[in-house]
């Protein structure tokens, strides 16, 4: 009976929080008819917003995949000064708000700032560009990898890659042969949690972007737009969009799993276990 | 090839893990470094290999000093405690990667792979992973993976550690006949003593960084250097004595040591089979009560308590103890007919004193 009321209360619990609202987004977003969606998904300005996410989505992966590795192989494997402090802010970025982010970034690159001159005289523009988006996005998704991998390298220490030093390999071919197959689906793992994250990232890029159509408008800030101008199908169709990616990404993640835990190898599951 | 280890040392911190160790280990020899965990027996063996670099004192390995070569330079094979097999290579993978980052012909990598794994009892397997093997098939993959690059020493930590203590049998006398089939010079590190006697050519016995004795096994066993390797290949009784006269007294024991000034404390030790013991009270000259029998198996231990309230172990064959008739409680007679003055710290050994064996009467 009590087991009835809580799988009903699991149930109830879903359909309030994930599928009703996921469902009712898919049939505004169609509810005008599949032109109507096309319409509005091909708009010159969501286009745009699709390619912006897409631009900034890549940079931040190749960013967060590169300097998260080296960042998680050096906290984990040298010893310096300042190592406890650097690894105890890893998990900043989790719990500072976006929008904090965001204007930290501005206070920073703002035109009355010595950074801000500088660029300035340079004719590089951070602030309401690329950069700036790519930055903010940079800074709330680089826990994900990182946190992916610490706890991976941790888990197959130093003794793989001590014989292959003692078979002859170099640093280069121990980490290309040894340690990155070691922690290849944690780094898969870190990368689709960048991806998910760095697609729907709304505040910080709102506050450093200054929304400029056409420019500076992601996929999330089109939506938000296109809501506000009580252009509601437009709205739900982009964000139908968004939410399809987001759901494959969630497959590709249960793959992962999947995968590193009947290999055999050292990754996820195994080190929980 | 010859390996030559001259005052080596090593800190960690403030530390000292090593020191002032100095040993030679022969061309072909397989010698066994011998001691509890943590004497630096491993820091030792990964110094020679060049995974730590010592604080002081010289490698040499064939006549050329090492101490300034690069693991990689070094053409060592190292085999570790927890097999460091690569986990997402089949095993010819994992024994061809040595040859492929000398970039070896692919041919002969086969060749020497496909030998390797005939020779070490593993036909067949190459296409397995790691964790579809067994402990002991695993640990004879990661000692093909260090041979296969032919290198001139093998350096084997704790090999069989992680292993059954079944398997660890069948492996230790695996590795005795490939060591004759090879004769690649090897130097193993375990803290077992059973093992490094049965393995070993000749052993060293280290204790808190410091080499406490190198020798043939039955010599370390039968003369040991100090009172640590006393105490730790095989089982002694050991006591405290005072000189007087030329005898050392403790209790009612007396034991000649003419060599020792009166007042002198002297440490005695006994092996257990040197303790002769009798159920007639009066056949030996001290008498001690029988506290508690243990069935080792091929033998028996018995614990005895003197007249004066020492305890001490003697052993008794199989054989002879079911001929005889004791039990737990009863009075029983005693003879000490070998026993040894044990070295102060890192004096030179003394030899064995053997007492008369005549059973002393009254």
């Amino acid at each position: 009976m009590i087991r009835r009321l809580l799988i009903f209360i699991v149930w109830i619990y879903f359909s309030v929080l994930l599928i009703g609202p996921m469902a009712y987004l898919c049939v505004q977003a169609f509810g005008e008819g599949l032109s109507v969606f096309w319409r509005e998904v091909t708009r010159p300005e969501a286009l745009h917003g699709f390619w912006l996410t897409a631009e900034i989505t890549l940079i931040v992966l190749f960013v967060n995949l590169v300097f998260g590795t080296i960042t998680a192989l050096v906290l984990i494997r040298q010893r310096f000064w300042g190592q406890t402090f650097l690894s105890g802010l890893i998990d900043l970025p989790f719990s500072v708000s976006p929008v904090i982010t965001g204007f930290m970034l501005i206070l920073l690159f703002g035109p009355g700032t010595i950074l801000g001159t500088w660029f300035g005289a340079m004719d590089i523009k951070i602030l309401y560009a690329l950069p700036a988006m790519v930055l903010v996005t940079v800074f709330v998704t680089f826990p994900f990898v990182v946190r992916e991998l610490t706890p991976i390298l941790m888990a197959i220490g130093t003794e793989s890659e001590e014989a292959a030093r003692t078979l002859g390999a170099n640093e280069w071919q121990i980490f290309l042969r040894v340690t990155l197959p070691a922690i290849r689906w944690g780094m898969v793992y870190g990368a689709t949690l960048t991806i998910a994250r760095a697609i729907g990232e709304f505040g910080a890029v709102l506050v450093v972007s200054g929304n400029i159509l056409q420019l500076t408008q992601t996929a999330t800030l089109h939506i938000y737009q296109s809501y506000v101008d009580f252009n509601y199908v437009g709205a739900y169709a982009v964000a139908a969009i968004l939410l399809a990616v987001s759901f494959v990404i969630l497959m590709i993640l249960e793959l992962v799993k999947a995968r590193s835990s009947t290999v055999g190898e050292t990754s996820l599951r195994m080190v929980n276990s | 090839m010859k390996i030559e280890v001259r005052g080596l040392s090593k800190w960690f911190g403030s530390v000292q893990a090593v020191s002032d160790v100095s040993f030679t280990v022969q061309a072909g020899e397989l010698l066994g470094l011998l001691g509890p965990s943590g004497s630096g027996k491993t820091t030792v063996l990964r110094m020679i290999a060049g995974l730590e670099s010592p604080s002081s004192g010289d490698i040499f390995i064939d006549q050329v000093r090492v101490n300034d070569l690069s693991v990689q330079q070094r053409n060592i094979g190292f085999v570790f405690q927890h097999y460091a097999l690569f986990k997402h290579m089949t095993v010819f993978e994992n024994v061809a990667f040595g040859l492929s980052i000398r970039k070896t012909a692919k041919s002969d990598i086969s060749a020497r792979v496909t030998e390797l794994l005939q020779l070490m009892g593993l036909p067949g397997l190459g296409d397995r992973y790691p964790h579809q093997l067994s402990g002991g098939q695993r640990q004879r993959v990661a000692i093909a993976r260090a041979l296969a690059p032919r290198p001139t020493v093998l350096l084997l930590d704790e090999p069989f550690g992680a292993v059954d203590a079944q398997v660890r049998q069948e492996l230790r006398e695996w590795l005795i006949r490939l060591h004759d089939e090879l004769a690649v010079t090897s130097l193993f590190v375990t803290h077992d003593q059973e093992e490094a006697m049965e393995v070993s050519n000749r052993l060293i016995v280290f204790s808190k960084g410091r080499l406490e004795q190198i020798g043939l096994p039955a010599e370390v066993y039968e003369d040991p250097a100090t009172e640590f390797v006393a105490r730790f290949i095989g089982s002694m009784n050991i006591v405290e004595a005072e000189v007087k006269g030329g005898v050392a007294h403790v209790r009612d024991l007396e034991f000649p040591a003419p060599d020792f000034p009166d007042g002198h404390l002297v440490r005695i030790g006994f092996r257990p089979y040197y303790i002769k013991l009798s159920e007639d009270p009066r056949h030996f000259r001290q008498r001690a009560r029988l506290r508690h029998v243990y069935f080792l198996g091929i033998a028996y231990r018995l614990e005895i308590e003197t007249e004066t309230g020492l305890i001490l172990r003697s052993r008794m064959n199989k054989e002879e103890f079911r001929q005889r008739r004791f039990e737990v409680g009863q009075p029983v007679s005693y003879a000490i007919t070998h026993f040894r003055i044990l070295p102060q710290q890192h004096s030179p050994a003394l030899p064995a004193v053997r007492v008369p064996e005549s059973p002393l009467t009254p």
